[in-house]
């Protein structure tokens, strides 16, 4: 299979979904022209402008109308052009899509995909660079994905389709131009963690953009001595605890990066969780690394230092390793 | 008593299936009013009594195919509808057996076998999911009507105004029912807004309503019928507005001391059960069928009787229900 875009993984998976079950349908601001970054770009001809659906910029209604869709026998896919705007239909993601099954007792299904981009890069700023999984993540009834390579984008969205709840599906705008292969049989069960990289002495846990810093953090580690095992989560809920466990006991030191402010993040519970089941195993105390306790910043230079660094991962992980036990990053505000 | 007014789908065209089914809701909502009064019935009740005739009127125009959305005042919704008193009062009663295997509870009903769909505790937050209901149909090219009730509260949100837009941009199939009872939550409608009438929002969108007597059973079922035929057959959206009052308060222990006795006892005079009543009399038909207006009343309270003791005799959840059905699998 070829190597293709992340952004291109996502369109061949709605296009092949789309192919194979009528009910799929996708419903989104411009998305006949392909929206903003062009995921959805020539779908419309194929499968006609009703599965293919425009929508106003109303996203309360168009996430509600798409749950009533999903009740109804279809399999909707809406695009949420940023996550910040989801706040906009916090009300139907999250007291109706994520609740209607357990409050029908199982009467009723929400086979339903949200698929938001995050983030910060590109200096969009406060508006439109927000990583909120967390919130999400702290919603029963809802899935959240946030695949980092093409192979998992594809994989994962195939997944969220056919899933039978309500999924939130997490695109970092800054992963949508990296190559990769298309297939690849470890993508294949999206809910699980994947080791990208094994190691020894340190496990470094991280989803979507950051699976990549952790990557090239790791080289860098490996040649100071230190083996970091690069633990993508992938599904940050339902968390697969088991997978990041195994990883915890066998390095017996954990951090976890996200791009997410520190505070109230899902570091802390993937923290908790690990300190809960391993913490006669643990050398020293989860690290967690994430943003500072601030807004993204639109300015190039302030979200550099907003979102974290390789620099700062293999700083941290280092000192995590040599025992000089580093204070989580990004916890504090930062200090005027 | 004929099968149409013992069944469980909505009466059509039978005047004594529709008196028989305001009858049943009028003595299913005072048997919850007097099991949250012993305790049976806890969490919040809202009552649709005063509010059968929209509920029927609007049931009866209807298929049993056809998708409805309830409000958090959905009971007389989804018994029109079809919905089954002992599964109904299971659910209010927090049983296993209940609609929602009690997890719904009164505001969170959702029959989808008899095309009521779900019901919501969020005021506004049903209407979307109806219009979802007339997308995915008008996807699939069936000849399916969602309907979506909402009260004069929900008239002020922006889901209302979004909903409305869409459906009216893509010429949905779907009804919008408005139950005007006056009052939203526990002021009247003049503290939310300067519009009188909800219908007037319709035509801002191009989407052509009613406003009817909402205790007149019948205006209900024919103005809901002329709607939903017109979606049906490809006119696009319809909206009726119906005006009508709840003789209770917002839920059950609410004093309503917000409401005037004369304003109150003017919209007892006017309870859409009675004045069917008298019509049917007037027109010869209780007495030409060999029914009695008591008989039907008398025949609902013995239904709701049974329905009340099945209900209570099936077993409370078990501690690992509590986990249950959040996920699919």
């Amino acid at each position: 299979m070829a190597d293709i875009r992340y952004l291109d993984a996502i369109r061949t998976a709605l296009e092949d979904e789309l192919a194979a079950d009528d009910a799929v349908c996708l419903l989104g601001e411009d998305i006949t022209l392909g929206g903003p970054f062009g995921a959805t770009k020539g779908l419309v001809d194929r499968f006609g402008e009703w599965r293919i659906r425009n929508t106003p910029i109303s996203e309360a209604t168009v996430v509600g109308l798409a749950v009533g869709a999903a009740l109804t026998g279809a399999r909707p896919v809406v695009e949420v052009m940023f996550i910040d705007f989801i706040t906009l239909a916090m009300d139907q993601l999250v007291n109706h899509a994520a609740k209607l099954r357990y409050m029908s007792g199982g009467a009723l299904s929400v086979p339903l995909t949200i698929r938001a981009q995050f983030g910060a890069t590109g200096g969009f700023g406060a508006q439109h660079s927000q990583s909120l999984e967390a919130w999400f993540a702290h919603v029963p009834g809802l899935r959240v994905l946030a695949p980092s390579t093409p192979a998992d984008a594809y994989a994962a969205l195939r997944a969220a389709i056919r899933a039978d709840d309500p999924v939130l599906y997490l695109e970092h705008r800054g992963l949508y131009w990296e190559r990769g292969e298309q297939a690849d049989p470890a993508a294949a069960d999206p809910w699980r963690v994947r080791v990208r990289r094994p190691g020894r002495d340190v496990t470094i846990l991280a989803w979507s953009r950051m699976v990549s810093l952790a990557l090239e953090a790791a080289d860098r580690l490996a040649a100071d001595g230190i083996e970091a095992e690069v633990v993508d989560i992938r599904a940050l809920s339902p968390l697969d605890l088991e997978g990041i466990v195994a990883s915890a006991r066998r390095t017996r030191r954990v951090a976890v990066v996200h791009e997410a402010v520190t505070t109230g993040g899902l570091g802390a519970e993937i923290a908790a969780a690990i300190t809960e089941a391993a913490f006669g195993d643990l050398a020293a105390p989860v690290l967690r690394i994430g943003a500072p306790f601030a807004p993204p910043p639109a300015g190039p230079e302030l979200e550099a230092l907003f979102v974290p660094s390789v620099d700062r991962v293999v700083e941290a992980t280092c000192a995590l390793v040599r025992g000089s036990a580093p204070a989580s990053i990004g916890v504090a505000p930062t200090s005027a | 008593m004929t099968d149409a007014r013992d069944s469980l789908a909505p009466p059509a065209d039978d005047p004594l299936a529709i008196l028989a089914r305001m009858w049943l809701i009028r003595a299913f909502e005072e048997q919850a009013s007097a099991l949250y009064a012993k305790g049976i019935i806890r969490g919040l009740l809202h009552l649709g009594i005063g509010q059968e005739g929209v509920a029927v009127g609007t049931a009866s125009a209807l298929r049993p195919e056809d998708l409805v959305f309830g409000t958090h005042r959905a009971h007389a919704h989804a018994l029109a509808k079809g919905v089954d008193p002992v599964r109904l009062l299971a659910e209010l009663a927090g049983r296993t057996t209940g609609l929602c295997a009690g997890k719904g509870g009164s505001m969170h009903i959702s029959a989808p076998e008899v095309g009521f769909v779900t019901a919501t505790g969020v005021v506004g937050g049903g209407i979307p999911l109806a219009v979802g209901a007339a997308y995915a149909a008008r996807v699939r090219g069936d000849d399916r009507v969602a309907l979506a009730f909402f009260g004069d509260g929900a008239g002020q949100t922006g889901s209302f105004h979004e909903s409305l837009n869409i459906a009216s941009l893509w010429r949905l199939p779907i009804v919008f029912v408005c139950e005007n009872n006056g009052y939203a939550e526990f002021t009247p409608l003049s503290a939310h807004t300067n519009i009188e009438r909800l219908a007037t929002h319709a035509g801002t969108y191009g989407i052509e309503a009613e406003t009817v007597d909402g205790n007149d059973v019948v205006a209900v079922r024919d103005a809901v019928s002329r709607a939903a035929e017109a979606a049906r057959a490809g006119g696009g959206p319809r909206f009726v507005e119906a005006l009508t009052y709840r003789l209770r308060g917002h839920y059950e222990g609410d004093p309503a001391k917000y409401r005037e006795l004369a304003e109150l006892s003017d919209w007892r005079a006017k309870d859409p059960l009675a004045r069917y009543r008298d019509r049917l009399q007037a027109d010869g038909l209780l007495d030409a069928d060999g029914t009695t207006v008591g008989g039907i009343e008398a025949e609902a309270r013995r239904r709701i009787e049974s329905a009340t003791r099945q209900a209570l005799a099936a077993p409370l959840p078990a501690p690992d229900d509590v986990t249950r059905h959040v996920y699919a699998s």
